[in-house]
């Protein structure tokens, strides 16, 4: 129970500076769940990131199995909430004023610089999860092929992750 | 073409919004996004695809998951607070009960022999998924010097140098303003 004043308080900022989508904190959220509160080793959490991914629904439904891994239910109910809730409300009360400057040069030009800072924000947290997931070379491998696949080719990630899975459980690797 | 896609004359109500956002969550695997899009211009006609456009352009201008701001900003315009808030629960409801399940199995599993080597697979191919996403989102950027380095400032910063997130963004988002800034005069 303890746990859950700092499960909102992360999620709570991390809402906040998550920029261009849900990714940008990806590496963040592991530092601090993995490194600053040692709440899970580094292949749990990209186990449980992986599993977010394999589900429906926005994939930083991620805060929801590293609350419930750290306080059960009211952990999970805390972390999303908590990621959810400031930039909601901050959509709430900008939507209504949107139209108003969505031709606003000084939109376009915030939108343009921080679009390569999310470049490197996500592909900081790419880098992360793979050091993690990268047990040995034949799990390198592995990602090193995923991402070729689904850089190269429209095949869908469900079943790009469902190999995965099943090369994992088939013991080859 | 374009009448078919004209949208309704009357606001959905409570109970539509709560429905069109929990049928967006239950499909939405590997991204909500197009799933949103399909519910919202084509299905019940809320917006058009220029309106859907130009929110979607604020729901990715703010900070947050872009698909649970979109929610929220599309129920406020049609029913206020009360709106925001059946579109944002109809939207997470059902993911967040399957990712729960998903959870409790895992928890209940990953300890038996066979399961570990294939959650260690899923993870490896799941690495994968967000590299290719970010080389597909750094595409546009590769003919630009300017972005290519600060994208790679940016990344060293964090995995280099080790830097949390928060007191890194302060540095390097207004960097990125005012470089794009400067380029833009």
């Amino acid at each position: 129970m303890s746990e859950l004043p700092a499960l909102a308080w992360l999620y709570a900022q991390l809402s906040l500076v998550a920029v261009g989508g849900g990714n940008t904190i990806l590496p963040e959220m592991q530092r601090q769940v993995v490194n600053v509160h040692g709440w899970m080793t580094g292949q749990e959490f990209a186990a449980l990131y992986a599993l977010a991914q394999a589900a429906p629904g926005p994939n930083m439904l991620v805060s929801a199995l590293v609350g419930w891994r750290v306080a059960g239910l009211p952990g999970a109910l805390v972390a999303t909430g908590s990621l959810c809730a400031p930039s909601s409300l901050l959509s709430y009360v900008v939507s209504g004023a949107w139209f108003r400057f969505r031709d606003a040069r000084w939109r376009r030009v915030v939108q343009a610089g921080l679009t390569p800072v999310t470049v490197g924000l996500v592909m900081a947290g790419a880098t992360m999860l793979t050091e993690a997931t990268s047990v040995d070379w034949r799990f390198a491998a592995l990602t090193a092929a995923a991402t070729l696949v689904l850089t190269l080719t429209r095949l869908s990630p469900l079943v790009v992750l469902a190999g995965g899975a099943a090369l994992g459980a088939s013991g080859l690797l | 073409m374009q009448a078919a896609l004209r949208p309704n004359a009357d606001p959905p109500t409570i109970g539509a919004l709560f429905a069109g956002f929990f049928s967006i969550g239950i499909c939405g695997f590997g991204g909500v996004l197009p799933w949103a899009r399909r519910m919202i211009v084509e299905q019940r006609r809320w917006l058009t695809a220029a309106e859907f456009t130009d929110l979607l352009a604020l729901c990715q201008f703010l900070p947050g998951p872009n698909i649970i701001n979109l929610s929220v900003a599309l129920g406020s315009r049609f029913r206020g607070p009360r709106g925001a808030l059946a579109a944002f629960f109809g939207l997470m409801s059902a993911p967040m009960v399957i990712i729960l399940l998903l959870g409790v199995l895992y928890e209940r599993y990953s300890g038996l022999p066979g399961v570990r080597p294939m959650f260690a697979g899923l993870a490896a191919a799941a690495s994968g998924l967000v590299l290719s996403t970010a080389l597909k989102i750094a595409a546009p950027l590769r003919h630009n010097l300017r972005d290519v380095l600060l994208a790679v400032g940016s990344w060293a910063v964090i995995v280099l140098l080790h830097v949390p997130l928060i007191p890194a963004m302060l540095v390097l988002a207004p960097l990125g303003i005012l470089l794009a800034a400067r380029a833009h005069r």
